[in-house]
């Protein structure tokens, strides 16, 4: 199946029909695996239990990066080539990517509480998450307000590949502004190389929750397609009624 | 005359007569300043350590409330379509667009800047500090703004999603503008490094903000 017959809607269906039950279950294996390994991991000497709060964390910040790269290329896909396929892929990544943003912040306040007794701190990384997120919720804005989904689809990528470009300076320039600002006061984590016991559910996890966002994925991308046509049935049942 | 210094003057007639938005930006810019000690209190000693910032965050929103009409006001009576269809590069036409933009919106809050930091108790050497970075940095907010601009054109209600859009972005002006500015007062950096970044993100937002707001307008507007 070359990529221009996924521009055919049904067949995307099709495939995908038959490619989710297994990416379903390769996910709950997954995660079986990954949370009895995670379960088990030693507690940090210093931490205690709530280094086991990294196993959620770090997979969601990878997942919040991760889908605005796939974003990008879907972009690409929008911009360059005028695939369909690119423009569900794209809108249906933006709201996942969004949360799993979210979840690495709320996980990331609940780790910060015990460790540096706040639930915020204007630390670099915190920062630029944050801002990661507003601009998932910027994208999700913009996809929400303009009605003709193809136009929606081309200014979503045109902001998505500024925000690709955009989103590493950010990160440097929060990096430059908290040296400035906080110093040392924050302790590093990762400092040193972690540790194989902890390594290994780590990465476990990580491969779980990539396969989660795939499944994720590509069950909002049929709900999509369908939303398309129900939305195009609607508009054909209006233009007949008058 | 060349048609892009034409489209140059044509902006800045229309930005200065009846219905433009030249001077509204300045005016606002004053009453953000304005309302900032009412909210932390008169203290002039914490006024002047925050000054740069109240400037600067002055200034980007002055700048971001103009940008809707940046090409807005041309798709309404139909001049963008035009500009769409002429021989000149559209990438040069937003260029140009932008160009006159910056010189009647961002230039005079660059001019105001040192006026307003006597509001707030900043010595000469700031306030010159201040508008240093501002003439450094407004064309970097007007170029990533026009972006946002050519993004939301068509939407009837896009000043809100422009402002949604646009803020994210702008974090490595504010950053890098506050902190030279704030380096040319107390310091621990040398005025010269982050400067020098703030005139990097300007060069480059100019070259990114033009291609970016074509390909956006061309894609939007077929």
């Amino acid at each position: 199946m070359t990529l221009i017959n996924l521009a055919n809607p049904s067949r995307v269906l099709a495939l995908s029909a038959r490619i989710l039950p297994w990416l379903t279950a390769a996910t709950v294996l997954a995660f079986a695996v990954g949370g009895v390994q995670a379960y088990f991991a030693p507690d940090d000497y210093q931490q205690g239990a709530t280094v086991k709060i990294m196993f959620i964390h770090v997979p969601a910040a990878w997942l919040g990066i991760f889908c605005w790269m796939l974003m990008s290329v879907a972009a690409l896909g929008t911009l360059v080539w005028r695939h369909p396929l690119a423009d569900v892929a794209a809108k249906a990544a933006a709201p996942i990517g969004a949360a799993f943003t979210l979840m690495c912040l709320l996980t990331g306040a609940l780790w910060g509480r015990p460790m540096w007794g706040a639930y915020w701190v204007w630390d670099a990384r915190l920062t630029s998450v944050l801002v990661l997120f507003l601009m998932y919720l910027a994208v999700i804005a913009l996809w929400r307000t303009i009605e003709d989904p193809t136009r929606a689809a081309r200014a979503a990528a045109v902001f998505t590949l500024v925000g690709a470009i955009n989103i590493p300076i950010i990160k440097f320039s929060v990096d430059w502004w908290n040296t400035l600002h906080q110093g040392a006061s924050v302790f590093r984590v990762g400092g040193s190389t972690i540790h194989p016991s902890i390594l290994i559910p780590l990465i476990a996890m990580l491969a779980a929750f990539t396969l989660l966002f795939l499944t994720l994925h590509l069950a909002a991308m049929r709900n999509e397609i369908l939303r398309r046509r129900l939305r195009t049935m609607l508009t054909v049942q209006a233009a007949a009624a008058t | 005359m060349t048609p892009l210094a034409a489209l140059i003057l044509r902006d800045m007639r229309l930005a200065v007569r009846v219905g433009g938005g030249a001077f509204i930006g300045v005016l606002f810019f004053l009453m953000v300043v304005t309302l900032i000690p009412f909210a932390v209190g008169p203290d002039l000693a914490l006024l002047a350590r925050i000054g740069p910032a109240i400037l600067w965050l002055g200034a980007l929103l002055a700048n971001l409330l103009g940008l809707d009409r940046l090409l807005a006001t041309d798709h309404e009576d139909g001049s963008l379509d035009l500009i769409l269809m002429a021989r000149i590069p559209l990438e040069l036409a937003v260029a140009a667009k932008a160009l006159a933009h910056w010189i009647t919106i961002g230039l005079p809050l660059v001019v105001a800047a040192p006026l307003l930091g006597i509001l707030l108790n900043l010595d000469p050497r700031a306030s010159g500090a201040v508008a240093l970075t501002l003439l450094a940095g407004t064309p970097a907010l007007t170029c990533i703004g026009l972006i946002g601009a050519a993004l939301t054109v068509a939407l009837r209600r896009g000043g809100l999603v422009l402002a949604v859009l646009v803020l994210p972005l702008n974090i490595p002006v504010l950053i890098f503008g506050v902190t030279a500015s704030n380096a040319a007062m107390v310091g621990p950096v040398p005025f010269g490094t982050p400067f020098g970044i703030l005139c990097a993100l300007s060069l480059m937002s100019a070259v990114i903000g033009p291609l970016a707001a074509a390909i956006a307008l061309r894609q939007g507007l077929d």
